[in-house]
């Protein structure tokens, strides 16, 4: 028989205004195995603290209840408080008496008879308990970080710092990720590379970053701490080690008609390519879409140009695992396909282009090598027009609901290069509103009116038409109160972002949640912005929600403190709350196995002891409590009933049934 | 009467973000005394009376480019008929009178249009 | 039990920690109202729910039970409720064919910010079982107390 102390706590006149306190612990002194019940005015202070602690060695208490607030405030408190008194932890329950009968009820009789029916249950249900000691799970210190942008560089740039090993997979040839392909950067105005780039080198020489470039996740198995991740290396057919990245066998491939994606197709590259000069790692990559030797066996010519001999057709897809004790996503965005949104004629003439493409045209790397140029005929444009929220907040149905956040940053920036550099030419910019919260971001877009002389006009293009070469664009001036129709020569779309398309599979295998759009979600929307409510996964940029640059490495920095701070312990506290056969009871038959989402229970062959001194070999189930979270499934879905989860198991919730309708 | 207008249209003119686009989509803008965008913000606003005196909803050519192009899902064409019907079911409102057709005629307004104009601005 | 005094049931409601049993807290924090005849039960999921626990509280003597878990797609043991569901469909019919009043028994997803919808629920859920009546069928009269 347990010796349990019950403690009624006042909580001010949160509860002693509709609980009569001192009735609720005399009536449940009367309970059996009570031995000792009071009521205190804060149990959760100090001095109530101490009272509890006091009692358990004074009456030798061996359960305790506490009828007070929720247990989702204070049970915690409580079971240190006891643990400290010697007891074990999972020995205390807390009775509901505030959020759950006092608050919601006005009538002091009613609410004093709920309380006592509260601790009676709990009270049936500490009979019940048994000490739970949590189990501990090693910590993989190594660290995996999916999407190789500025978040993910700056990620695993932190974590190695911290002196962890961290991997990087990128799917795409090159780390660096949109960043790249950037001109400029707002609100000051320094080039995207020259900043990015000797962070992509700091990462590839790093000793502690392993970058994995043109791989992808295949699977993740495992739980925080230890997860248990298959890559897959697809096949580039040039040796990685070999390649010295000379370029060589890009100038002399024969098929020239590739689509150029690092410069959005606005130019033409080879079958065989390095995205880009500074690319890491500097490794050539056959598109095997394209490459005449891979589709039909005969060419070879970048294989006889290259002095390294590192061409191999015959190479495959590579898988291989790997242990870690953390993932952080890193996926990133991409601008939305603008199929939706014909009446920009972005499908129908060249020269309408989207920002990203805009940032190409003005890059000294770009296509036209940094002097802008309409796409259609290398003429200079006079006039050009910025379109805003373009499929940004829109209804469901038509575009996203949010809004981008860079989008009005960018444009301004474009807006303001191409007055400075070409003084002659006239930009407009259609804006719905103009939004630059950001340190410095207001006076940036200030700057480009009035220094600069951009047009920004309170309104929406209604629709573009390319007409003799201009492009017809007919668009709303409100607070002009007129439709104005502009001839331009170039027309650029803010297009909406959008998470990456790999983000909704690879959310599928980290069983990580995600919202209607296909962003991450956070544990927490204020408090735990970086974390994925699936422990052990971290976010990092902008595959959580639209973000700029410096808000990227902000984040990204963060979701690398978290990482840190987990890779710093070398064993995690599990919940001890887990799920245990009985394998007297257990007759092999699987189904909870095939109920528990976390893979936690195997079968393994043991010997039992059978009638006239034989020994039986029989299958039974096993659980590892470092996997197991708790939640039951099993428990119900066993035939025989030889699952039970410590601290609900059967007997205690039923007692509390019974205790309840009794 | 806003309400009515509301209902048989099945129009929420809250949804709207004044972004302008209906306006920049209209081919009949010039035309009309107030704008699409400015109608959605009147019946927001509860001012129908001015509304439903315009000479505008009667150029409004109900081509719904409005319709299509607002990213809100708006739809100003149907607030716009709404009005018309609010106005030309009221006595004495009908807008096109048998009369006035001869006048009104010429060679190459073909026969649909002279039917569709009767539907639309009478009882 | 006098004719005139209101008959006053007892229910119990099965809620799962991280999203129901939240909502019930939220509910009190607003101070919503609902009557004193619901107790709540906390469970780690709704997939902990095993239909004996409801049997059990039909034999006691309870006029009505109610599960309440994390919205489909929100379990935070990721699968949980969708079990939950499929066995309380069973359960249900089954509890049907012996004649238990459907009524008596339900399933309500309440997250952990639908405190309203959880008062709501409450109220009206009383309501159902006060015009039931008292549970007679699967009560164990051995177990009535005096």
């Amino acid at each position: 028989m347990q010796r349990i102390g019950v403690f009624v706590c006042w909580c001010g006149s949160n509860i002693a205004a509709t609980v009569d306190v001192e009735k609720v612990s005399q009536v449940l002194a009367q309970e059996p195995g009570v031995v000792f019940s009071t009521n205190y005015q804060y149990m959760c202070s100090q001095a109530g603290q101490e009272m509890i602690q006091q009692s358990i060695k004074e009456y030798g208490l061996t359960g305790v209840v506490v009828c007070s607030c929720s247990p989702r405030m204070h049970e915690t408190t409580f079971r240190k408080t006891c643990e400290k008194a010697g007891i074990n932890p999972h020995m205390v329950e807390i009775a509901n008496i505030r959020e759950q009968c006092s608050w919601i009820h006005k009538d002091k009789e009613v609410g004093t008879e709920k309380a006592i029916i509260l601790g009676r249950a709990a009270i049936a249900k500490v009979h019940l308990n048994t000490p739970l000691t949590a189990g501990t799970s090693p910590v993989v210190k190594r660290a995996l970080v999916i999407g190789g942008g500025i978040a993910g560089i700056q990620t695993a740039l932190d974590i190695a710092d911290a002196g962890f090993e961290v991997d990087i997979v990128e799917k795409q040839p090159t780390i660096g990720g949109k960043m790249t392909q950037i001109d400029k950067t707002f609100p000051t105005l320094d080039c995207a590379a020259c900043i990015l780039t000797p962070k992509m080198v700091d990462a590839a020489q790093n000793e502690k970053i392993h970058i994995y470039s043109y791989s992808e996740v295949e699977s993740v198995k495992g739980f925080v701490g230890n997860f248990n991740v298959t890559i897959k290396k697809k096949a580039r057919y040039v040796d990685e080690v070999k390649c010295t990245g000379c370029g060589l066998c890009t100038e002399k491939c024969p098929q020239k008609k590739v689509p150029n994606l690092f410069n959005l197709g606005l130019d033409n590259r080879r079958a065989i390519y390095i995205p880009f000069a500074q690319a890491v790692p500097k490794v050539a990559t056959i598109d095997a879409d394209y490459c005449t030797m891979l589709k039909s066996g005969k060419c070879g010519v970048c294989s006889k140009v290259c002095t390294a001999g590192a061409i191999n057709y015959q190479q495959k897809d590579e898988f291989f695992e790997q242990q870690y004790g953390a993932i952080v996503v890193a996926t990133g965005f991409n601008p939305i396909k603008l199929d939706k949104y014909d009446e920009f004629a972005y499908s129908q003439s060249p020269d309408v282009v989207t920002s990203l493409e805009f940032e190409r045209l003005m890059n000294a790397a770009g296509p036209t090598g940094g002097t802008l140029l309409r796409p259609s005929d290398g003429e200079h444009p006079h006039t050009i027009v910025f379109v805003q929220c373009v499929g940004s907040r829109c209804d469901d149905e038509k575009g996203k609901p949010y809004c981008s956040k860079i989008c009005c940053m960018y444009t301004a920036k474009h807006a303001m290069l191409c007055r400075e550099k070409y003084p002659d030419t006239d930009v407009y910019v259609f804006y719905i509103d103009v939004r630059t919260p950001g340190k410095n971001f207001d006076e940036f877009y200030r700057r480009a009116v009035e220094e600069y002389g951009v047009h920004y006009i309170k309104g929406m293009v209604g629709k573009v038409v390319p007409q003799d070469g201009k492009l017809k664009v007919q668009a709303s001036d409100l607070l002009g109160n007129r439709q104005l129709h502009i001839d331009a020569d170039m027309v650029v779309l803010a297009a909406a972002i959008e998470p990456d398309e790999t983000a909704r599979p690879l959310a599928t295998k980290l069983t990580a949640s995600m919202d209607t759009n296909d962003f991450f979600t956070e544990a927490h929307p204020k408090l735990r912005p970086v974390e994925s409510p699936t422990a052990g996964i971290f976010l990092s940029g902008a595959c959580q929600g639209p973000k700029d640059i410096p808000e990227t490495v902000a984040q990204a920095s963060a979701a690398a403190a978290k990482v840190i701070g987990l890779l710093c312990k070398d064993n995690l506290t599990c919940n001890p709350c887990t799920a245990e056969p009985n394998e007297l009871m257990c007759n092999g038959c699987s189904s909870c196995e095939k109920v528990c989402p976390y893979g936690a229970i195997t079968y393994v062959d043991k010997e039992f002891r059978g009638p006239n001194r034989t020994t039986l070999i029989r299958r039974v189930a096993q659980v590892n409590p470092a996997v197991c979270q708790g939640c039951g499934a099993c428990t119900v879905a066993c035939p025989s009933g030889a699952m039970d989860l410590k601290g609900f198991s059967n007997q205690q919730i039923m007692a509390e049934v019974d205790a309840i309708c009794r | 009467m806003v309400d009515f207008v509301k209902r048989i249209s099945g129009v929420n003119p809250r949804k709207c973000m004044k972004c302008g686009k209906c306006s920049a989509s209209c081919p009949a803008y010039d035309e009309m005394e107030y704008h699409p965008h400015q109608f959605v913000d009147m019946v927001e606003t509860g001012r129908l009376e001015e509304l439903m005196n315009s000479k505008g909803i009667y150029t409004c050519l109900s081509c719904f480019a409005c319709v299509e192009r607002c990213p809100r899902s708006v739809e100003p064409a149907k607030l716009i008929e709404a009005v018309r019907t609010a106005v030309v079911r009221q006595q004495d409102k009908t807008h096109l009178k048998p009369d006035a057709i001869p006048a009104l005629l010429d060679d190459e307004l073909p026969q649909q249009a002279i039917t569709s104009a009767f539907r639309k601005y009478r009882k | 039990m006098s004719v005139n005094e209101q008959f006053q049931p007892t229910i119990v409601a099965f809620c799962c920690n991280w999203c129901s049993y939240a909502g019930a807290d939220l509910s009190g924090t607003n101070r919503l109202q609902y009557p004193a005849n619901v107790k709540i039960i906390r469970i780690p999921c709704s997939c902990r729910l095993n239909p004996m626990f409801i049997l059990r509280a039909f034999q006691k003597g309870a006029d009505g039970v109610i599960l309440c878990g994390c919205h489909p797609g929100d379990c935070h043991y990721t699968t949980g409720n969708y079990y939950a569901r499929r066995r309380m469909t069973l359960l249900f019919s089954m509890l049907d064919f012996m004649g238990i009043e459907r009524g008596r028994t339900r399933v309500e997803w309440v997250s952990a910010a639908e405190g309203a919808k959880f008062a709501a629920t409450m109220n009206e859920f009383v309501d159902t079982i006060t015009k039931l009546g008292p549970n007679r069928r699967l009560e164990d009269l051995r177990c009535r107390k005096e």
